[in-house]
């Protein structure tokens, strides 16, 4: 017997989620952030430490990073992964925990992740050494300042083919900024134009530093389940509806075509599995590590038609108010970017969709689409998630 | 390599840079499908075969994309990186040189050559 892709559609579900030490957390090393979310999400599902016996975790720095977790929380678990596909993981987490349930690996998955990226000490060196145990001998010589540099030249062949401009890419910012005004927990609040955008130091062109994300310390972690069971837990459940899974290349000078990510892949995957479609999706989470990360990603995901996203997020129909709402948590742009933002994504829209999400909720959201990029848009990972209703 | 044999020289990534200190910019082709490899692997992109031949590059190119980087002056000031589009197909990030970054436009037609020499020998691109 093996399950159909479409056997997973709604048969696991978002019972807790939590965040921890967003924006600085100074004296926290990555592990304790990373057990200080845990707590949280746990204790946001009513659900004791010692019930976990599926464990998930993914690490910029720290080698066996599942290991290190889960000798720090005592937790014994049956299933453990830590894929790390960059900031992408935590979507994908999604694929082997959901098998592991649905196969009776496990009960109950609890998938953390932290960093003090901002705060902790090191940062300069770290670099160092990396460069030198996973070298990338035929970039590393040009000095790209990455992941800015790759993602410049992305957005300058969309400006190229498309006629994409400066001021549209400065939109999706002034969006994210908006809607991080209306989030306390946000890390960058004051007021943004679409002229503080364009005016901002230039990093690598067309990108100036507002285009670009946020460095921050930051934890985040979500509690999944079967069905079956995610009933019995405080909240209301986040099923997950689809899920896909692309990638293509890791380095810049390797992807295809500049314009057009493989979340074009794991967008279809994900809708095929959850029979929707762009239209039924009430709020999105697009992972913006950079402006034009949002713009590919709408098109990629099937909200416009390449090559027009630009004009398409004009306007601040991303913004509140919009027709659209996009990172209403004010993104990785505005709310938190603790190196890896793909947690985040999936903490948001469960909150989006359990109607808590304070002045920032988007009205009757019952679909949310979070979609993950890791690399320099090389991993493309799309999930969708309902409330009980779309099941 | 073989399945069956030790490496007889080296991997393709220290092979091609041993010839790129000798002065010699080159590419792996494939015999199997005809098609060009870069950077250099061990099994063809394309279609699997790990018959990759070693094949002196044209040098000719266009630019697909660029950027400029911003350094500060005394930091040695802003720089070119760019992906350049290879006449033979495949694609490779390097620097032009010899115009101001910022006049580097996608587009451009531009020529490789060979900078620095032994261990730090490198592909950049001049105007063509």
């Amino acid at each position: 017997m093996s399950l159909g892709t479409k056997d997973l559609r709604g048969s696991v579900a978002v019972v807790g989620v939590g965040l921890a030490g967003c924006g600085e957390a100074p004296g926290w090393s990555e592990t304790e952030i990373m057990a200080a979310a845990a707590r949280n999400a746990l204790a946001d599902a009513g659900i004791s430490a010692q019930e976990v016996d599926g464990l998930v975790v993914a690490s910029v720095n720290i080698f066996l990073s599942g290991l290190s977790i889960g000798e720090h929380l005592g937790i014994k678990p049956k299933f453990t992964d830590s894929t790390c596909v960059g900031g992408s993981s935590f979507v994908g987490h999604l694929i082997p925990a959901a098998m592991a349930l649905n196969y009776g690996l496990c009960d109950v998955v609890l998938v953390t992740y932290g960093s003090n990226q901002r705060t902790g000490v090191g940062r300069g060196d770290a670099a160092k050494y990396k460069a030198i145990l996973d070298p990338l001998p035929f970039e590393h010589p040009y000095k790209p300042f990455n992941p800015p540099s790759s993602y410049a030249l992305a957005a300058a062949r969309h400006m190229h083919q498309y006629g994409t401009t400066r001021e549209q890419l400065a939109e999706v910012a002034v969006a994210a900024r908006q809607w991080a005004q209306l989030n306390p927990e946000a890390f960058s609040r004051d007021p943004l134009s679409v002229q503080d955008v364009l005016k901002s130091k230039m990093v690598s062109d067309p990108l100036t530093v507002r285009d670009c994300c946020l460095v921050t310390d930051g934890g985040g972690a979500y509690v999944l389940v079967r069905a079956d069971r995610a009933r019995q837990y405080k909240k209301k459940a986040a099923y997950m509806l689809g899920v896909g899974s692309a990638h293509w290349h890791r380095q810049i000078a390797a992807m295809p075509d500049l314009t057009v990510t493989a979340a074009t892949e794991s967008g279809q995957r994900a809708y095929e599995m959850a029979g929707l479609k762009p239209a039924d999706v009430d709020v999105l989470e697009l992972y913006d590590a950079f402006t034009i990360n949002t713009l590919l990603f709408l098109e990629d995901l099937g909200f416009c038609k390449k090559g027009e996203g630009g004009a398409f997020l004009s306007g601040g129909r991303i913004a509140p108010g919009g027709s659209l709402p996009v990172n209403t948590n004010g993104g990785g742009l505005s709310c938190v970017h603790p190196g890896m933002y793909g947690m985040f994504l999936i903490v948001e829209a469960v909150r989006q969709l359990r109607g808590e999400a304070g002045a920032r909720q988007v009205k009757d959201a019952r679909v949310a689409l979070t979609h993950g990029n890791g690399g320099v848009l090389s991993s493309q990972i799309t999930a969708l998630f309902g409330s009980e209703e779309t099941l | 390599m073989t399945t069956t044999t030790a490496t007889p020289t080296a991997g393709p990534e220290k092979t091609f840079k041993d010839k790129l200190a000798a002065g010699s910019f080159e590419i792996q082709k494939c015999a199997g499908c005809g098609k060009h490899v870069f950077y250099p692997r061990v099994l063809c992109t394309h279609c699997g075969s790990d018959q990759l031949d070693w094949v002196v590059a044209s040098g000719a190119g266009t630019v697909y994309s660029t950027t400029v980087v911003r350094r500060k002056p005394d930091a040695g000031g802003d720089y070119s990186v760019v992906l350049i589009d290879l006449a033979e197909g495949p694609r490779m990030m390097s620097r032009v040189v010899e115009i101001a970054p910022d006049a580097v436009k996608i587009g451009m037609k531009v020529k490789a050559r060979i900078a620095g020499s032994g261990e730090a020998a490198l592909v950049e691109f001049v105007p063509a």
